[in-house]
């Protein structure tokens, strides 16, 4: 809850405030196969949450604020990148 | 320096005194004259101000939040139908605490089409959080403007003032005005600079969503600035009487009400007509006062109790209808006064509506028939006092 | 013209609540890249309000001054002249609104504002219809499609009107820069958006952001349809600059009905 002296200026408020991640959203998540992964960075653009950081020469994926929208499996042009199942181990994903 | 002003004049001269920083308004009757006065200072190079030339009432009253919101003094003008436009902005400016301040040339709302001057077009606007300020002459147009300024932006209050003046009878007639010296003005009223403002390096959203569980808490917190302001508004005017020794009474502003049976009550420039009356009436032996209601919003309960309590009858004029039941102020002070054990009979007259005139004889015709009640209460004789329309 | 790789790491939304495979967002997102931290958004009622600024989820990392709905273009001429008289130099000033904030209710207030001149940017992230309010038809929604004000039936047939030409509308008003855009084509756009903040004076970006429930369609084609819009003619790429109109050619357009058959608002279409 807000404080006194917030409420009494007004519904102006000092930004960015995250109260949670959206990672809960998700029923599916991508995971990165990064032997397949050729930095092209498409990912990293297309991801509307900006999941993706870039890396020296594979991406990484932080999942936070991931919602599971699979664009970036979509868009990756080397199948690098699958969605599985939450609660399924990035193992099963592998043996596929 | 003593000038020849008309109310508009006066305004203007008070927005640029008021070193105010950006302008934006749409033109419309009887308010342009002001605009276009501005527009004149800031052509010749007398006012450094950016004006921007919008293309609606509800686009003005947008453009000045945003410029509000960066920390600069803001102004806007409008009349009738151009405040009804903004309706929703003037909820949303009240909303985000923003301290703006508005000149109202009060005019009549269409249809039938009018330009000339009644109270609908403010009145109607009584619960969008703003305050407004009822002026009776130039003088006090151009004085309750630098109040309206100071007012505003205090800490506990920010909330956006109308400065109420009405059409033509005020903002086309002319007066002599004392106009402060800028050092006086400036000394008075410091350069407004909010505790934030849009500044990329410590950045703010203005204007949260909300939901159920805070939305009261700021909608609480809006009223108690504006009951507040009551305070505020008797404060500032203090503080302007000790810098331009002129002052108008803070909420209201009460003439020979303190031994009066009938008082009338009333707002903006009628009062000057409506202090003839009382003095001829005075002159022939009747105890007749007047109040002119100032603030009509924040609401003056209290200084409408001290000044009322004592009258037999309370006559309201009222150059506004809440059609289906009465005039809005007639309303009001009758609410004001209901917890009163020993209360006055208050009856509403409508009148002065779409610039009709209000002559000294009908509001000597009021008081007599109010005079009247007081006797028969006085012999027991309970004559009921019907409202009266000025057809 | 812009590097993708030349983007900066930072991210300056992040955390909406927006939903999944949203194309708003990510236009919003891609712009940001571009703009930088020096960037004001002037925003209003609408998906990306909703998604971006309501308390406890602040997702701007840049100021965001929010105000009704027909308003973005007005609240933007006054935040240009409140900076100016701050004398806060280089500060870029954007107008974010969807569709119906720009090209229905909050056209009056573009139109003056451009008139004015004012140094600012408009983006129009264009879904073709209020999502926000459960997707009505809007001045943007093409031709046949199904909203839940235009819905199909034994007598209805969908939007029985084409999209307003809103570039044509900007452009009738001698702005110095304007172009539609898609997030299917990111390089196209964000070289716009750059553009377009380098432009002295208005400046003005209608950009096709496809939205998975208002559409129905799954998530993940969010950007290939956004490039199948374009591929299929739906949507042109098109640039107004000194007076001049330019369009991307398509030389060899795919069949319409590739565009057509994921979304659910064109279903009866095919039927």
């Amino acid at each position: 809850m807000l404080a006194e002296s917030d409420l009494r200026k007004g519904p102006n408020l000092a930004t960015p405030l995250l109260s949670t991640t959206t990672g809960s959203w998700r029923l599916v998540r991508p995971v990165l196969n990064t032997e397949r992964c050729n930095n092209c960075l498409i990912c990293w653009l297309f991801c509307p949450e900006g999941c993706f950081t870039r890396g020296e020469r594979v991406v990484s994926l932080d999942l936070d604020f991931c919602k599971g929208c699979g664009i970036c499996v979509a868009e990756c042009p080397r199948e690098a990148l699958a969605l599985v199942e939450e609660g399924i181990s990035d193992a099963r994903l592998s043996e596929r | 320096m003593r000038a020849y002003l008309n109310g508009n004049e006066a305004v203007a001269a008070a927005v640029k005194l008021a070193r105010t920083e950006v302008v934006a308004a749409y033109p419309i009757t009887p308010q342009s004259t002001i605009v276009e006065k501005i527009a004149e200072y800031i052509a010749d190079g007398s006012m450094e101000a950016d004006y921007i030339r919008v293309e609606s009432e509800h686009a003005a009253l947008a453009a000045c939040y945003g410029a509000a919101v960066t920390g600069t003094r803001v102004f806007t003008a409008t009349s009738s139908q151009g405040l009804a436009y903004m309706f929703e902005m003037l909820h949303y400016v009240s909303g985000c605490r923003v301290p703006l301040v508005m000149a109202v040339a009060n005019r009549g709302l269409a249809a039938p089409w009018t330009i000339w001057a009644d109270h609908q077009d403010a009145v109607a606007c009584r619960d969008t959080g703003w305050i407004q300020l009822y002026v009776e002459t130039a003088q006090e147009a151009l004085d309750t403007c630098l109040q309206a300024y100071k007012i505003a932006a205090h800490p506990e209050v920010l909330a956006p003032v109308m400065v109420c003046l009405d059409g033509y009878v005020l903002s086309h007639t002319e007066e002599i005005v004392e106009v402060p010296d800028q050092e006086t003005v400036d000394r008075f009223l410091p350069p407004y600079r909010p505790e934030y403002s849009v500044d990329t390096r410590r950045p703010y959203v203005f204007g949260v969503g909300t939901g159920p569980d805070l939305y009261p808490a700021f909608k609480y917190n809006q009223q108690q600035a504006m009951l507040k302001a009551k305070e505020v508004i008797k404060e500032v005017e203090r503080d302007f009487q000790a810098h331009f020794q002129r002052s108008y009474g803070g909420l209201v502003d009460p003439y020979y009400c303190h031994d009066a049976a009938v008082v009338l009550v009333v707002m903006g420039a009628t009062a000057g007509t409506a202090r003839e009356v009382v003095d001829e009436l005075r002159r022939q032996g009747e105890a007749v006062g007047l109040l002119r209601l100032r603030s009509f919003r924040p609401f003056p309960v209290e200084d409408l109790r001290a000044a009322l309590s004592g009258a037999g009858v309370v006559a309201v004029l009222d150059r506004d209808c809440s059609f289906g039941y009465e005039g809005v102020l007639a309303t009001e002070i009758k609410a004001a006064l209901y917890d009163l054990r020993e209360k006055p009979l208050v009856t509403g007259f409508t009148g002065g509506l779409g610039g009709r005139d209000i002559r000294r004889e009908e509001l000597a015709g009021i008081f007599h028939r109010c005079l009247e009640v007081v006797r028969c209460q006085d012999e027991g004789t309970g004559a009921v006092l019907n409202g009266y329309w000025q057809k | 013209m812009v590097k993708i790789k030349d983007l900066p790491d930072a991210e300056f939304v992040q955390g909406s609540y927006a939903c999944a495979g949203c194309g708003g967002i990510l236009a919003v997102r891609l712009a940001l890249k571009v703009l930088g931290p020096e960037t004001v958004i002037v925003t209003t009622p609408s998906c990306l309000l909703g998604v971006t600024t309501f308390y406890p989820q602040l997702a701007f990392k840049v100021p965001c001054v929010n105000v009704t709905f027909p308003s973005t273009a007005a609240a933007v001429s006054g935040v240009v002249a409140g900076l100016r008289r701050r004398g806060k130099k280089g500060v870029k000033v954007v107008g974010l609104a969807g569709d119906g904030g720009t090209v229905d209710i909050g056209l009056q207030a573009l139109s003056g504002a451009v008139e004015r001149g004012d140094n600012f940017l408009f983006i129009c992230y264009d879904n073709e219809a209020y999502m926000n309010t459960g997707v009505q038809r809007s001045g943007a929604t093409p031709l046949g499609a199904r909203t839940t004000t235009t819905p199909v039936g034994s007598l209805g047939r969908g939007e029985e009107r084409p999209k307003k030409d809103m570039l044509g509308i900007v452009a009738a008003h001698n702005i110095p820069y304007a172009a539609t855009a898609s997030i299917g084509y990111p390089q196209d756009y964000l070289s716009k958006v750059q553009k377009a903040m380098q432009v002295e004076g208005p400046a003005y970006i209608q950009v096709l952001s496809p939205c998975p429930p208002g559409w129905g369609y799954r998530s993940d084609l969010t950007v290939k349809l956004a490039r199948l819009a374009v591929q299929t003619g739906q949507w042109t790429l098109a640039e107004y600059e000194n007076g001049r109109l330019t369009v991307k050619e398509i030389a060899n357009p795919r069949p319409l009905r590739e565009y057509l058959a994921p979304q659910m608002r064109f279903a009866h279409l095919l039927a």
